[in-house]
């Protein structure tokens, strides 16, 4: 009867040696993956079980913690004037994740980074409590506020970055939230988050239209024509006329292009044509420098791809394949064209900061518990779309704007500013409202600090091109004024 | 060739290994003791008021338990006892560590350090009723019909959470019959067997190259089974059927030496576990948390997945004990079905790797028991019941770990559950039992010799 023994000996051997392979997949193999899982309830857990560290604006933290009771979490996260800050810090919720700054720096905030393994080793032999570090923002409080109160009750955005460094100084999108109020785990979190949501919300307050929104630039994406017609050599002298017909009969279609209002577009010089936003010479000049020619000009300046500032904005689009009157319509704005107000603030800093365009960041430093910083962000060139020379050129065209044309409304005395207005309809045959666009630097002797873009979705039913001047160069202006100190 | 390999008998004078068991329990009751220190400290910052008392008892309890071995069964196996209360011992930590979480209702961990006190009673009351396991053997037919009834009993008692294996006895609380069915069935299939296996063996017609037994020696044992196997069905307790399966077969198979029982068994069982899973909607349904077992059900985190989260997130290390957030594994059974997965939390893959190494080891004991047993009766019994054990194991251990479909059945000694506890108790008694028989030197109660001579044919 031995033999049979043995080998039932054998098969339980298997078994125990089953389950021991078992355990090894389970606790070794998949391990970093179950206790990752978003629905593993322990990452909520760690996340909350210490106070998170803060996102400091100017010096100042703009978010908290509170210590809550009677759940698995045992600290809240707080925000001061969480309605303005929404679209840079994100929320960080007990119940519904993280976003932006505070989903992306997660792992610096909590601690768990592991840059910040010697702090924690530290904390464990000193018996301390766990801490976050600090993600040190390049935002300006004072532009952040011009930009959100001039925004108001308005659905829009404002991005405002500094040229010279493409550090973010403003970020605003309205209508916007109190990420406290979806912070904790309770009932009435749960009753804010439902009422976020973009099906009982239409406004979807929540969304972060400087980076996650795409709009059509309408006229302000002229610059990039105009930028595109200079580099092509196909404008040399931009005072001098250019060979535009009025009206303009889209290539290969029997379709006019015809401009806004009673303008004087027909050969207009460049100057002339920005000044008054023409969309016949624009068109035409599109046309003229071709597909290939738009594409790279347009790409040079970001479009056609997501950027990380370390939060993800979304890619701006300009369309790659395209027959010769969709490349005049999208020259001037229509068509398939489409930007986030953040890549129209970077088409304003590059031509303002001379042509180079820099890495658009919003984080400065993060800093240890213990005040060490242990990043900083180097500003970085992200390319040229332009040319020194033809660079000036584009910004002597765009003071021309404010000085004498539709940009009048973000005149600062004293102060060289550059701007361009845009109004881009949409909608089936343009009935809904239109999205009034402004976007503008300001130079002064050490360059320009600041360049803004500033969209406001619902443009009265003013649907001239004034509207982007009217709606929203005023918001530029004072976010401009703002970083100015004026 | 490997006649002096099946047993220990060397010469006189034997060591009995008493010594190395006594040594052996001084680790077995001073680890849970440092792990219920560790509980205390990690959860309240302080030692548990009740640690002297719990030490002492489990001492006392072990050194009883010793000095009864040492008088009733001086040549059993040292292994098996440090064994099972090295696991009972740690499974009353883990209840009791469970117990702090508000959220699993209250508090099990007395109950089941009672239950497990009977048990402990019974394993001595085994141990010094049962002289020899032989005796056993005079109740083969009476344990088919206790075995019946204790299957068929639960029946007549409402389902508990989609089982019925239940009985609820008021004032006393609710019995699992079948964790002692199980060892009883044991008794009949041994005794039946050794009676039979020469008729099941060689008076057989090959068909399609497979030896099949004669119906009238087969019958009663087919019967008896198939009996067990639709109450199980019926009662929805997959876990047991499986375990009584595995066990039938195993015994058969050990008996009459043919191959082709494998085969058989093989094949009745995959037919059987289809027809389960493709009718029961409460298996079809643990089939399904098998085979995805992180996905939502109504847009929550089912207790499956939790049981994941609670093994992935433990590591290699464990977060120690009292410190992991097994408690997320709500629902029915986070201190019975799935106390592995607060071992694995807790205690890590090297604390879960030890606990299955400390089962693999009383398994293997058992095995060699069987193999040193002198009888054939005994070899049937030793087998069938560390057999049952080993599958016991794998069937919950697999389930929680997700290598199979999760089944309701408890962790031996280590899942709470009175039922559970004693019966195991018994089955640690009866094999200690067998082994004692088998390891006592050699002239004390003569060999059958039936025994004997069946040994010297079987294995040439």
């Amino acid at each position: 009867m031995n033999k049979p023994l043995r080998r039932v000996a054998v098969f339980c051997g298997l078994l125990v040696l089953a389950l021991l392979v078992r355990v090894n997949y389970v606790q070794f193999v998949q391990a970093d993956q179950l206790s990752n899982d978003p629905h593993n309830r322990r990452v909520a857990i760690n996340q909350y079980a210490q106070p998170r560290g803060n996102i400091i604006v100017d010096g100042k933290a703009v978010t908290g913690h509170t210590e809550t009771n009677g759940s698995d979490f045992k600290y809240k996260r707080t925000y001061t004037d969480g309605p303005m800050w929404a679209p840079v810090t994100g929320h960080a919720s007990q119940a519904y994740g993280t976003t932006m700054l505070e989903g992306v720096e997660d792992k610096f905030l909590t601690g768990n980074d592991d840059r910040l393994f010697f702090n924690r080793t530290i904390d464990l032999l000193t018996g301390k409590q766990r801490q976050g570090g600090n993600v040190v923002t390049t935002l300006n409080a004072k532009a952040q506020k011009a930009a959100f109160d001039g925004l108001g009750d308005k659905k829009g955005a404002v991005v405002a970055l500094d040229p010279r460094t493409g550090a973010v100084l403003a970020m605003a999108s309205t209508p916007s939230y109190d990420p406290s109020g979806i912070a904790g785990y309770s009932t009435t979190d749960e009753k804010n988050w439902i009422a976020l949501d973009k099906k009982n919300d239409p406004n979807d307050p929540s969304l972060n239209r400087a980076l996650r929104q795409t709009y059509p630039p309408g006229s302000t994406f002229k610059l990039v024509t105009a930028a595109a017609a200079l580099e092509t050599g196909k404008v040399t002298d931009i005072n001098a006329k250019t060979t535009s017909p009025d009206p303009y009969t889209l290539p290969g279609t029997t379709t006019p292009l015809v401009n806004e209002g009673h303008l004087q577009c027909k050969d207009a010089s460049l100057r002339n044509a920005l000044r008054q936003s023409c969309n016949t010479v624009f068109g035409n000049l599109g046309a003229n420098i071709g597909l290939k020619g738009m594409v790279d000009e347009a790409e040079k300046f970001g479009f056609n791809k997501e950027q990380t500032i370390p939060v993800r904005a979304d890619a701006s689009n300009f369309d790659t394949k395209m027959s010769p009157d969709q490349v005049a319509l999208s020259s001037i704005g229509q068509f398939d064209t489409a930007a986030t107000p953040l890549q129209m603030a970077m088409v304003a800093s590059a031509i303002a900061n001379n042509g180079v365009l820099m890495q658009p960041y919003e984080v400065d430093k993060l800093v240890a518990p213990n005040l060490s910083t242990i990043s900083q962000t180097d500003p970085q060139k992200m390319s040229q779309p332009l040319s020194p020379e033809n660079a000036q050129k584009l910004q002597s065209m765009m003071e021309t704007v404010v000085t004498d044309g539709t940009g009048k409304n973000a005149k600062i005395p004293g102060v060289r500013v550059g701007g361009k207005t845009g109004t881009a309809q949409h909608g089936v045959n343009n009935d809904k409202a239109p999205y009034a666009w402004f976007v503008s630097y300001a130079m002064t002797d050490q360059g320009s600090p600041v360049a803004v873009a500033v969209v406001v979705e619902d443009g009265s039913a003013n649907r001239d091109d004034i509207s982007g001047g009217g709606l929203a160069a005023p918001i530029a202006k004072s976010v401009m004024e703002a970083v100015l100190n004026k | 060739m490997s006649a002096s390999n099946t047993t220990t008998i060397t010469s006189i004078g034997a060591p009995n290994r008493r010594n190395t068991e006594l040594a052996l329990l001084v680790f077995a009751v001073a680890i849970p003791v440092f792990a219920y220190a560790n509980v205390g400290l990690a959860k309240n910052g302080s030692v548990p008021a009740g640690l002297l008392g719990y030490g002492v008892g489990l001492g006392l309890l072990a050194t009883v338990t010793h000095l009864l071995v040492r008088k009733f069964a001086p040549y059993a196996d040292p292994l098996m006892l440090p064994i099972a209360t090295l696991l009972n011992g740690l499974g009353l930590v883990l209840i009791w560590r469970l117990d702090q979480e508000p959220s699993l209702g209250s508090a099990m961990a007395p109950k089941q350090l009672m239950w497990s006190t009977f048990g402990v009673v019974l394993f001595v009351l085994v141990l010094v009723l049962v002289k020899d396991h032989r005796i056993l053997q005079r109740y083969t037919y009476i344990s088919m019909v206790l075995a019946l009834v204790l299957l068929v009993l639960p029946v007549f008692f409402p389902p508990v959470y989609g089982a019925r294996i239940w009985i609820s006895l008021p004032g006393i609380g609710s019995l699992q019959p079948g964790e002692f069915a199980k060892i009883i069935i044991t008794v009949f299939f041994a005794g039946y067997l050794m009676v039979k296996r020469d008729a099941l063996a060689l008076a057989s017609r090959r068909v399609m190259g497979l030896y099949l037994p004669r119906g009238r020696d087969l019958g009663p044992i087919l019967v008896i089974w198939a009996v067990s196997l639709l109450i199980l069905v019926f009662e929805t307790d997959l876990g047991t059927s499986l375990l009584f399966f595995g066990l039938f077969v195993i015994m058969l198979y050990v008996a009459t030496e043919r191959t082709s029982w494998i085969v058989f068994g093989l094949l009745l069982s995959s037919a059987g576990a289809v027809a389960v899973a493709s009718s029961e909607p409460h298996v079809k349904i643990r089939v399904q948390d098998w085979l995805h077992p992180l996905a939502l059900q109504n847009g929550a985190v089912t207790e499956t997945a939790q049981a994941r989260y609670a093994f992935g997130s433990g590591g290699l290390f464990g977060s120690g004990l009292g410190q992991g957030y097994s408690r997320l594994i709500h629902g029915i059974a986070p201190k019975s079905d799935y106390i592995l997965a607060t071992v694995g939390e807790e205690l890590g893959l090297a604390g879960l790797m030890a606990v299955l190494l400390l089962y693999g080891l009383l398994i293997e004991r058992g095995i060699r028991t069987a193999l040193a047993a002198r009888d054939p009766f005994g070899k049937l019994l030793a087998i069938g019941l560390s057999g049952g054990f080993a599958l016991q194991v794998f069937v919950v251990a697999g389930g929680v770990t997700g290598l199979i479909p999760l089944t309701g059945m408890t962790m031996p000694f280590m899942a709470q559950g009175g039922s559970s506890v004693i019966a195991n108790w018994a089955l640690v008694a009866i094999l200690l039992r067998i082994s004692d028989t088998a390891r006592r030197p050699a002239p004390s109660p003569a060999p059958s010799p039936d025994a004997e001579a069946t040994q010297v044919v079987r294995n040439q």
